[in-house]
């Protein structure tokens, strides 16, 4: 398929030396801000994208796109051509030695749109947000615009921001009420607000080969017809080491082999070297070696994902080793949470403090994510002798022990962050025999009538109501069955309704519906005064 | 006769156990680390106490699947 590309064009406020003011201007043309751009877009804010490029990064990256990114990306309108053209998995197996020692299933429940784990190619998921983003009238993509500096009025914030940007043009500056940077890992935004990004690097190298098989190629064990993640610890084909392989769409396949703390970058970048390593593994070498790249990785974020009217999203404000893809998901839902709060701002229908929210949150998932990311590459690449011994344990014991499985840790994947302290939630005041409490995310239903809760999510706030429709003001409500799927998953009685902020996350909860209390929990989750 | 207790035992705190475990020998050389698991394996053993289950808990340990 071919990349769109978003070609140099000069603007005309910087032809006719009459900047305008912006309401948002996003730094970075990824995955994360162009999602939040076609987020912005949907709730009529025109928003300017900019990237120091003009076209999408080779290779494919990201490979993984979880659940809620599907979701979010469906609202958006491109979710389910991902979920179709991607390779759907749910199945991963880890294997130790000759064996395997064990087996995971991301989502052994039926009833959701959405599956657990689609792969893609990056490019080809970047290429449908350009396309979606060309073909909004509310969002202008530059591209070759770069970020040289950033100017903020310290007494005075509504003044907004000033971006001086360099173009083939020469220099000229933009204007702008809000600047979101989703500018990556070295992110240029972040260098000139002199925010920290400190954390823990890791010392071992890995190498990404893409690889596609040939026509009527014989691999050993691969069923493309069955998709599964496969890791190894210590495999007869890479010893010492792990080797990670996904399905990717279109026959290409991902595989991802440690080369531990002393290898040879130089020599390892031979591709004789790395079809080697790769005929090795499969049995065959009737392929094609379509990308590779060799990386070491850190788990790391910056110190504030807000300062003043700059906000911090994706690799620009956190980085995660690979394992559990957690990056490209996690710089999604950073989006997922933010367009809405910053729309609310600008329409001046929730307060300042709805961005305060964005940062409490985001770090508390950053966390969450570094965290699950650092444990899982320790894993990985065990420090010590008695470390590695352990893992060695671990493995053994899987294989034959119900305990042991549990600690076996080739990456833990991708899951939306319960975001239990809230500044945004109402606590439950009564007690509940199940469902997601305030703070957590919103679990997807079929709809009587057809289609999915999860296609309702987004736009606006939202009610549930269990059992029979209700009065309430200023949030559209929908009712649903008090017995079946939702009700069950909502831990919902009859007469139960459960508020949904827009980016599926439950603002608050009750047994009985309350015109007052709902109007102060939406208030509080609009960050206004009850 | 008690049994071994095979289940998990960590619930949503596997890994953080885990960890845990990994910190505890941190920094210690490979002599002084097999020192370390060393006592902790008597420490483990005596706070079980019960010479049965003990017995399960060595044979499993023993058991080769080559």
């Amino acid at each position: 398929m071919d990349l769109p590309r978003y070609p140099y064009h000069q603007s005309l406020e910087q032809r006719s030396g009459q900047p305008q003011r912006r309401p948002v201007v996003i730094v970075g043309a990824g995955p994360v801000g162009l999602t939040l751009a076609l987020d912005l877009a949907r709730r009529d804010v025109p928003v300017v994208v900019i990237d120091d490029s003009d076209h999408i990064g080779s290779g494919s990256r990201a490979v993984c796109w979880a659940k809620k990114t599907l979701e979010v990306f469906d609202r958006l309108g491109i979710g389910e051509a991902v979920a179709r053209d991607g390779v759907r998995w749910q199945r991963g197996r880890v294997f130790h030695g000759e064996r395997e020692a064990y087996a995971f299933d991301l989502l052994p429940e039926a009833h959701h749109k959405m599956p657990a784990m689609v792969n893609l190619q990056q490019d080809q998921v970047e290429a449908r947000l350009v396309r979606a983003v060309q073909l909004d009238s509310r969002i202008e993509l530059r591209g070759r615009h770069e970020l040289i500096g950033l100017v903020q009025d310290a007494q005075d914030p509504s003044r907004g921001v000033t971006l001086n940007l360099r173009t083939p043009d020469g220099l000229f500056d933009m204007h702008a009420d809000w600047v979101v940077a989703c500018d990556g890992a070295r992110s240029p935004t972040r260098a000139l607000l002199g925010l920290s990004f400190q954390g823990q690097v890791f010392e071992d190298r890995f190498l990404i080969a893409d690889v596609r098989l040939a026509e009527g190629a014989r691999p050993r064990g691969l069923d493309p017809a069955r998709p599964e993640r496969w890791f190894w610890f210590d495999p007869p084909f890479h010893r010492g080491q792990s080797v990670l392989l996904h399905a990717q769409a279109e026959g290409l396949w991902r595989i991802d082999f440690q080369l531990g703390r002393d290898a040879d970058v130089e020599a390892e970048r031979d591709p004789g070297r790395i079809r080697g390593r790769v005929a090795a593994m499969l049995g065959t070498d009737q392929f094609e070696l379509a990308w590779s790249s060799i990386y070491q990785f850190c788990c790391r974020r910056a110190e504030r994902f807000r300062v003043g009217r700059v906000l911090l999203a994706g690799d620009a404000a956190h980085q995660v080793s690979p394992f559990g893809a957690r990056g490209a998901n996690s710089g999604v839902q950073d989006a997922d949470n933010l367009g809405w709060k910053l729309a609310a701002v600008l329409k001046g229908e929730g307060g300042d403090v709805l961005l305060d929210s964005y940062e409490f949150e985001r770090i508390e998932a950053a966390d969450d994510n570094i965290a699950h990311s650092t444990r899982a590459t320790d894993f990985i690449s065990p420090k010590s002798a008695l470390s590695l011994r352990l893992r060695k344990a671990a493995l053994d014991l899987a294989a034959r022990a119900d305990f042991a499985k549990p600690l076996v840790n080739s990456g833990r994947l991708s899951m939306p962050t319960e975001h239990v302290d809230s500044p945004l939630s109402t606590l439950d005041a009564e007690a509940w025999a199940g469902g997601p409490a305030p703070g957590w995310p919103a679990p997807d239903a079929p709809l009587a009538g057809g289609g999915w809760l999860s296609e309702q999510f987004g736009a606006a706030f939202l009610l549930l109501a269990f059992g029979w429709p209700v009065q309430a003001q200023g949030v559209r409500v929908i009712t649903l069955p008090a017995e079946g799927v939702a009700a069950t998953r909502y831990g919902a009685r009859p007469g139960s309704v459960v508020l949904v902020r827009p980016d599926a996350v439950i603002a608050a909860r009750w047994h009985r519906f309350d015109a007052d209390a709902v109007r102060a929990a939406l208030a509080r989750a609009h960050g206004r005064p009850s | 006769m008690n049994k071994l207790n095979l289940t998990p035992g960590f619930g949503a705190e596997a890994d953080a156990f885990y960890a845990e475990l990994i910190a505890a020998q941190a920094g210690l050389s490979d002599e002084a680390a097999a020192d370390w698991l060393a006592r902790l394996t008597l420490i483990l053993c005596n706070h079980i106490g019960d010479r049965e289950v003990l017995r399960q808990a060595f044979a499993l340990a023993n058991e080769r699947h080559d």
